[in-house]
């Protein structure tokens, strides 16, 4: 009796740490080391990263869940074609629904969007849980793991968008201009041009790729200076 | 000699990890020692050498509209392209785990994984993207599998002396891999714009 009770639990403590283990422990880019190309790519800007997550988020859970529903029929021979078969699909409704309603953001966006195809941490879900889990489960994974990508997403676009260009959301409908030399047209909340800022520019190496590299670096070397049982002792 | 140009660029100048941060995933996961590297860079120089002269003829004998069906129908480019690699992986796959299991088991859930490794989709559209016919498709293949497996040997050959430093615990690992691949990202940066077309021509 308690443990039919148990089992159609929806959502228990082995749910909700699907959902909490990728934030932390188990974040796909820190530690399972996947989905770094479109995390160097599209964190010039705030807002581009979260339109990322968002996408990334829709077509993980989606591919999580039907490939979970499905997985005892795939022959394991042909199991990746099928998987990037419903992954592609996805990623096409993605970009079909974005180019309807937000042609912007599709043209700002649109290469990586697609490349949400070969981007690892969808792929590598599919591996290593939808296969081998129920459909319910397989979701939550997904929403969890979308959820850590997005928030290391976020981070690098504020350090990067804060001190390369001194403006936060830039292009969405709250636009914040936060240091930076004020004129006519732009007024800034830390004016450099005078003041207790004015030793301050705005660093051009953070506009370039390059520099989420070490970005994500110093993320990881604070995390697990937190986090100790993720120090690589090898 | 404009093939040799196409290949020492696309090894060298226009490096998919260094240049481009193409296949970042697995260039970071699978470069902790100089021997699975270059298992994986041969697999990559194998899977890119193969599916960009391949997806070169489908794209032009199928897909465009010169092509058998005498229609436009590159919007099927994605889901095409991808089929073709996940196939040349699977036979890869399958090759690698007869020859040598032990390798096979290295790698992991990477060998699989080099379907979605961004460099082989990107080596596929940015060839159709340069136009390149097919005897260039074919060095462009080769050349950006080399530079990748040359970028992950001299990385993991760099990680398996770095393991001797004294680096801060928490920075051990993965997070002083991220800023290693940041500084030969910046390194690799001095080499663009270089162009060797005027020295074959002169040679």
């Amino acid at each position: 009796m308690t443990t039919t009770k148990q089992k159609s639990k929806l959502f228990g403590p082995k749910e909700r740490r699907l959902l909490i283990d990728p934030l932390n422990d188990n974040n796909p880019i820190t530690v399972q080391i996947l989905g770094i190309c479109s995390a160097l790519a599209v964190t010039s800007l705030v807002y581009k990263a979260v339109v990322m997550a968002v996408a990334v988020m829709f077509v993980i859970a989606l591919s999580n869940l039907i490939t979970a529903l499905v997985r005892n029929y795939i022959p394991s021979q042909v199991r990746m074609i099928a998987q990037l078969v419903i992954i592609a699909t996805l990623v096409t409704i993605v970009e079909l629904t974005l180019k309807a309603n937000n042609y912007a953001i599709y043209k700002e966006l649109s290469v990586f969007i697609g490349l949400i195809i070969t981007n690892c941490i969808v792929m590598g879900r599919l591996e290593a849980f939808a296969m081998s889990n129920s459909p319910w489960r397989s979701f939550l994974d997904g929403i969890g793991n979308s959820l850590g990508y997005g928030i290391i997403l976020v981070i690098v676009g504020i350090v990067r968008e804060l001190f390369g260009r001194g403006t936060l959301f830039a292009g969405s409908p709250i636009q914040l201009n936060i240091i930076g030399k004020s004129n006519e047209s732009v007024q800034y909340l830390i004016d450099t041009s005078h003041g207790w800022m004015s030793w301050y520019t705005n660093n051009g190496l953070l506009a370039l790729p390059v520099s989420s590299l070490f970005i994500i670096g110093i993320i990881v070397w604070i995390q697990r200076s937190y986090n100790r049982k993720l120090v690589d002792v090898s | 000699m404009e093939l040799v140009n196409i290949f020492v660029k696309s090894a060298f100048i226009e490096n998919m990890v260094l240049a481009y941060f193409l296949g970042m995933c697995s260039f970071l996961a699978v470069s902790k020692s100089v021997k699975t590297a270059l298992g994986l860079g041969m697999a990559v120089i194998f899977v890119l050498g193969i599916t960009v002269p391949i997806n070169w003829l489908i794209n032009h004998y199928l897909l465009s509209e010169n092509g058998l069906f005498h229609m436009d129908l590159t919007f099927l480019r994605f889901i095409i392209f991808i089929a073709v690699i996940a196939s040349m992986v699977q036979l890869v796959e399958m090759v690698v785990e007869k020859v040598s299991p032990a390798l096979y088991n290295a790698l992991g859930i990477f060998l699989p994984l080099i379907t979605v490794n961004c460099a082989i989709l990107g080596g596929s559209l940015f060839m159709i993207s340069r136009e390149y016919n097919l005897p260039e498709s074919v060095a462009y293949g080769l050349g950006g599998g080399f530079g990748w497996f040359l970028a992950i040997v001299a990385f993991a050959a760099i990680r398996e002396k770095i393991k001797y430093s004294n680096i801060p615990a928490p920075l051990r690992g993965l997070g002083i891999a991220f800023i290693l691949t940041g500084l030969m990202g910046l390194a690799f940066m001095s080499l663009a714009g270089i162009d060797f077309t005027a020295f074959l021509a002169s040679k």
